[in-house]
This record gives C-alpha cells, structure tokens and sequence, in this order.
C-alpha cells in the first residue's frame, strides 16, 4: 500500500517511460534513406507488369487470353489474329495499371511466362493516359528487366 | 501629454465598446466587446499608475469570467427574431430605469465634493517611498482590513458550496471510474507464454466448446461458386 | 544621443529597437523549434526526421514557410470574417507581446514592470480567447468542439499555475522578473519547491496544448480542433503563436524555478559562460521536455485531464502552497 502510493506520488511510471524514449533517443536509426538505400524485395514482389521474349527475340505470349479471364479487375484487354507466318499472335494488349490490384493472378495463368509482374515499383505517372499500358510499352519493359525477371522466375520455381 | 491623449483614447475606446455590448446583435459580439471594455479599463488603470488593479481585472474578469461568459452564450441556441420581439416591449421598462439612473447620477455629481488631497491621490496611488503598489493593496487589505476581508471570502465560500448543493444531483445509473481501483487492480490479468502454433483450443485458456456440440456444417462443394 | 533617448520619439525609436532585437531572434526560434521538435520525435521513434532541405535539413521551416505562404486563404463562407481573422493576429500576437517583461539577463528586459509576473499570468490567461474566437467563428462544429475542450482545459490548469506562481512569490517576496531569478542565486526554486516544479510543468502543458493534453487539436477525432477551417498565413500564425507560447512557457519555467541567468554553479568554467547563454539553453532543456513528453506520452481523455486539473492538481498545490507559507513563517525565513 505505501509502495503503492510512494510510486504513484514519485510518478514512477512516468519516469521509466520517459526513460524508455530517452533510451532510445540514442539508439541507432533504422531510417532507409529511399532514393539512395532500398529494402529488398522478395522474388514475388509484384509490381509493374512485363512481357516477355524468347531468347531468339520471338514473344512468348500466344494470346491465349487466360490472363484476360483470370484478371479479377478486369484491368487487361487483348485482341489477337493470326500473323503472317499463321502463328496466333495479340495485335493488342492493354493493362489498364490504375485498374490493376497487383494480385498476381494474371502471370499464374499464363501458360508460356508471358506475362509477368516484374520488381519495378517506381511507375508513377503525372497524367491517367501514361498508365494504360500498350504492348509495345509491356514489351519494352520486359527488354528491360529480362535478366531479372529470369533470376525472379528461376528463384521461384521450385516452389510453384 | 501623451498620458493624457492615451487617457482619452482608451476613454473613447471603453465608452464605445460599453455602448456595443448593449446594442450589439449578436449576444457573442457582446461579450466580445465587454472583454473589450475590460481591457480598456485595466489600461486606464495602468495610466492612473494602479498596475496591480490592471492586471488583476485582466486575470480574473477577462481571463476566467469573461471566458465562462462566453462560454455559456456560445453554447446558447439564440432566435434574434423573437429576440428582437423582446426588445420591443422591454424598451419602455428599460428606459424608464435607465432615466431613473441617469437623474440620480447627475445628482451625485452635483452634491460631488472632491477631497482636498484628492488631486495628490490620484497621481500619485501609493503612499510613497519605497513601498509599491501591490505591497500598499496587501497592507490595507490584510492589515487594516483583515476582517472585513475574511468575512467577504466566507461569504463567497458560502455562495459557491450554495451553488454547487443546488446544482449537484447524484443521477441514479451513470458510469463513473474509479482510478484508484482501475490502477490498483492486480492479478486478474495476466501474460501467459502462448505456445507456437497452438490454438485457441488447445491451450485451454479460453472457454472451450462443449465436446458434443454438432460441428459447423460446411457448405456443400457443388454449391456453385460465384468467385 | 542621450537627448535623443530622453524625447519621447527617442524612447519609441530605442523601445521599438529592442523589440525587434527579441523578436526577430524569437521568430527564427520558433522556425528551429519546429525543426527541433520533428527531429527529436524522430530519434525517440528511431528514424531520422527532416534531413533533405540544406545540410540536415536545417532548410526545411524555410520550405515550409514559403510553402505556407504560396497557399491560398480561405474563409468559409458561413463563418464570421472579422472575428475569423482576428483569431490567429490575437493567438500570434499575445504570444509575441508577452515577451515584453522576460529578462533575458540582469536588467535585459524591455519592460522591467513591478507586476511582471501578474502580466505574464495575464497574457497567458488571454491566450484562450485566440482559440475560443477561431472556433466560434468558423462555423463548424469540429473547430467549436475544440474550442469549448481549449477554453475549458485552460482556465483549469490556469488556477493551479495560478498558485504555484503564488508558492515561488511568497519565497521571493516581489512581482518583479528580475527580483524572483535575483533571489535563486544561491539555490534554485526547483529543489525546495520540486512538486510545484512538476506541476507547473505539466500545467505548462495543458496550458500551450502540447501533448499529452493536446484535445483541443486531437487531430484522430476532432480533425485539427480550432483550426480545422484555417489555411495558408492565418493557420501559419496559429502555428507560430502555439510555438511562440511553448517557448515563452520555457521561459518562465526558467525563472520561475531554473534560475534564469544564472549557471549551475557560480565556479570558474561556469561563469565564463554568459548569462543569456545560460538562459537560452535552460530555455532549449525545457523545449526539449515538452516534445519528450510529447514522445513518450498518449492523448489523456477529456474526463481524465479535468480530474487531474480540478481534483489532484489543484488540492495539491493549495496544500503545498499552505505548507510552504507555513514553513516560511515558522523558520523566519519570509522575505520583507
């Protein structure tokens, strides 16, 4: 009882929480200094989407349009013809990223590793046009990232 | 000079300020132009060399009465329609009383005999030497006066224990906290080392379900999805 | 020149000087105070606060002003534009008034009036009509809501800060700044009054609306309390005034209980240190505290904080100020 009211008076409690925060007021900072230190990101990190080529520059989607079906934000829109050569190929494959929930379910589907979601996270755009994304766009990204997404995909396999 | 002219002004000021808190509309712009009034008349103070008496007039009416004014009439949902309807009909009433002030003011005036130090006084508020204004105010108050002084914080003691018995009702079915107990309470709460992985169930530590009880029926596989 | 300073011109010109001389340095204060506060909360919380404007970031109240300033006034339409314009001059210019009478060393105060801490005390009382008018007159009820909270939570705290001023007078025995810090030069008032020290601090808190009584603003219910409606110069001022008001609350903490000029110790390495030196940087310990405890504290619950202003604070100081007049009194140590 006069413990009780000894440490009530004393603000005893008051203390060792201030002196917690003092405590850590010297602590080093976890701060990631973004633009110039970066967390990692898992291999399943999901962020801007890509598509894919074969190593003999051929592109591997064949506009099966599994991805299209799957997409639970209904984000990605393809039309496909037959080329010239007969092979099925999408004359148009649009993901519309403002649309899109980075679900992943898309690169699941897809039959051929068409398309993927890549590591990039830094897409912001200043207008709504620039994130609807065209095929050149999509593929033009997966140029960029080829080495990485192999390393992602190779990383990833054993567990699929 | 300048006292003089600083007199006037916040003369004026004061004069003005008094005459808004009758006329203004908006009762919160009344009590807004009586703190006014208070200022202006803690300066007068302050120029007739009462430094004391200022500040305490700024402390007490218009930091905490003043406050409470305001306070209150904020809170007051007002109708100007109907309070204009009551302007009407109390201005005769109000009229008359003001008349009846205003004829007896200028008899005081005219039986006013001023004292013959009185010029002195007034320049010159405390009673000299070393001793300054607030130390004079303490001897009169607590020296000279010492019981009158006592008698009228007795009587103000009295009238807020009288304010606070007519006010203070012991409403049945509220909820009130008690800290001490609240901070005191020790033992029927604890920290328990959960095991890793274990549920809800098999720790124990919650009321288990009966074992007997049926089982949730899960929903039939074919009952067609709308995912 | 002394003729000059004799003609009432003169002593506008001088007094003016003087003004400008604290207030420019108090404003450029309340800039770094901001800093200050957003880099030790950011150390409390292990991150490393504003560090991209200039070196350190030490740009940052400059961005932030100019940011402030590019943004456009509104005034709702509803409210009521004279009083909504007066809040933040009033709020900002008390804060910057009171600095009249603080001494910042021996006789360094602009105004060495008699009643100097009846002026502070008053001024600070006034600060809750900034508060209370900026709430009414913008017409909505999350700023009147603040509002009431703010009118109501300071004049609390105001009567027990009104007694432990009147515990450290009956040790001094003058209204007079200069006199209370002359009269802590051999011991501070904070050891043989340390409760009201306490108390006064926490009181200090409530009284600027700082963390852990920071209601009034309770961004989490009451979206920014008074000044939800303000933006641009007229929230600025808000700003500075509440900053202007912590510091100049650290500043009578300073005279009231940590000695204002005067060093720890009256020894060599100590008194080559001169006085405002010392004044400024008890000052920055007792800033330093505020945002401590703003780091260390959660949000008190309205009921909570009025019992503690009405039923603990209040009895406490009424009996620690009896019990110090009576020791006063019976060790004859009651100054003339």
């Amino acid at each position: 009882m006069i413990d009780r009211m000894a440490s009530a008076m004393l603000l005893r409690e008051l203390v060792s929480g201030m002196a917690l925060t003092l405590k850590y007021f010297f602590k080093p900072k976890v701060t990631l200094n973004y633009p110039y230190e970066r967390g990692s990101l898992s291999p399943r990190f999901k962020g801007e989407h890509a598509l894919r080529r074969y190593p003999n520059g051929e592109e591997r989607c064949i506009a099966c349009k599994l991805c299209e079906a799957v997409c639970p934000a209904q984000a990605i829109t393809i039309e496909a013809e037959p080329r010239e050569d007969g092979s099925r190929r999408t004359t148009r494959y649009d993901i519309d990223m403002t649309k899109c929930i980075y679900c992943g379910l898309c690169e699941e589907a897809c039959p051929v590793d068409a398309i993927v979601e890549g590591p990039n996270l830094e897409f912001a755009a200043e207008t709504r046009e620039e994130l609807i994304y065209q095929k050149d766009k999509l593929l033009d990204n997966g140029d960029r990232w080829e080495p990485m997404l192999a390393e992602r995909l190779r990383l990833d396999a054993p567990y699929r | 000079m300048i006292a003089t002219l600083a007199f006037y002004a916040f003369a004026a000021v004061l004069i003005g300020s008094a005459v808004m808190v009758v006329s203004s509309r908006n009762p919160v712009h009344s009590v807004l132009f009586l703190i006014l009034a208070f200022f202006n008349a803690a300066a007068l103070m302050l120029i007739a060399g009462a430094e004391f008496l200022a500040m305490i007039l700024v402390i007490v009416y218009v930091g905490a009465v003043a406050v409470l004014f305001l306070f209150v009439v904020m809170m007051l949902d007002i109708d100007f329609v109907r309070l204009r309807e009551g302007f009407q009909r109390y201005a005769p009433i109000g009229g008359a009383v003001g008349a009846v002030l205003f004829v007896e003011l200028i008899f005081v005036l005219g039986a006013w005999r001023f004292a013959s130090d009185a010029a002195d006084l007034r320049i010159n508020p405390t009673p000299g030497g070393s001793v300054s204004n607030t130390q004079a105010i303490g001897r009169i108050l607590y020296t000279d006066y010492i019981l009158l002084f006592q008698l009228a914080g007795l009587v103000l003691l009295v009238a807020m224990i009288g304010a606070i018995v007519l006010t203070l009702r012991a409403r049945p079915g509220t909820k009130r906290q008690n800290i001490d107990a609240q901070v005191n309470r020790t033992g029927s709460v604890g920290l328990v080392q959960v095991p890793m992985g274990a549920g809800l169930r098999e720790m124990g530590i919650l009321r288990p379900p009966e074992p007997d009880a049926p089982k949730p029926i899960a929903a039939p596989a074919d009952h067609g999805g709308h995912h | 020149m002394s003729d000059f300073i004799a003609t009432p011109f003169g002593t506008l010109v001088i007094t003016v000087a003087q003004a400008l001389a604290l207030l420019v340095p108090l404003l450029l204060a309340v800039a770094y105070l901001t800093y200050g506060e957003r880099k030790v909360l950011a150390a409390m919380q292990m991150r490393k606060g504003p560090n991209v404007v200039g070196p350190f970031g030490l740009g940052q109240p400059f961005a932030d002003a100019i940011k402030m300033l590019m943004k456009e006034t509104i005034i709702p339409s509803g409210a009521s534009r004279a009083l909504f314009m007066m809040a933040p001059m009033i709020t900002f210019g008390l804060a910057m008034i009171a600095w009249a009478v603080i001494p910042v060393n021996d006789g360094w105060a602009i105004a060495d009036i008699n009643v100097g801490i009846l002026y502070l005390f008053a001024i600070s009382s006034l600060g809750v009509y900034g508060v209370i008018i900026a709430g009414w007159a913008s017409n909505s009820k999350y700023a009147f809501l603040g509002a009431l909270r703010s009118a109501a939570q300071m004049v609390s705290y105001e009567v027990s800060i009104g007694f432990v001023i009147v515990t450290v007078l009956l040790c001094v025995g003058s209204l007079n700044l200069t006199a209370i810090v002359r009269a802590q030069e051999q011991v501070w008032f904070f050891i043989p009054l340390f409760p009201m020290f306490i108390i006064f601090f926490i009181s200090a808190l409530a009284e600027t609306n700082r963390a852990p009584f920071d209601l009034p603003e309770g961004e989490s219910e009451l979206v920014a309390g008074f000044f939800v409606e303000y933006s641009s110069l007229s929230f600025g001022l808000f700003f500075l005034g509440e900053y202007a008001n912590m510091i100049l609350m650290s500043a009578l903490t300073t005279i009231l209980f940590l000695g204002g000029w005067y060093p720890p110790l009256a020894i060599v390495p100590f008194t080559w240190v001169p006085g405002p030196v010392w004044f400024i940087l008890k000052i920055c310990l007792c800033l330093f505290t505020f945002v401590w405890v703003r780091a260390t504290f959660p949000r008190y619950r309205y009921d909570q904080l009025m019992r503690l202003g009405w039923k603990i604070f209040l009895p406490f100081s009424l009996f620690w100020l009896v019990l110090t007049a009576f020791v006063l009194k019976l060790a004859g140590w009651l100054p003339a």
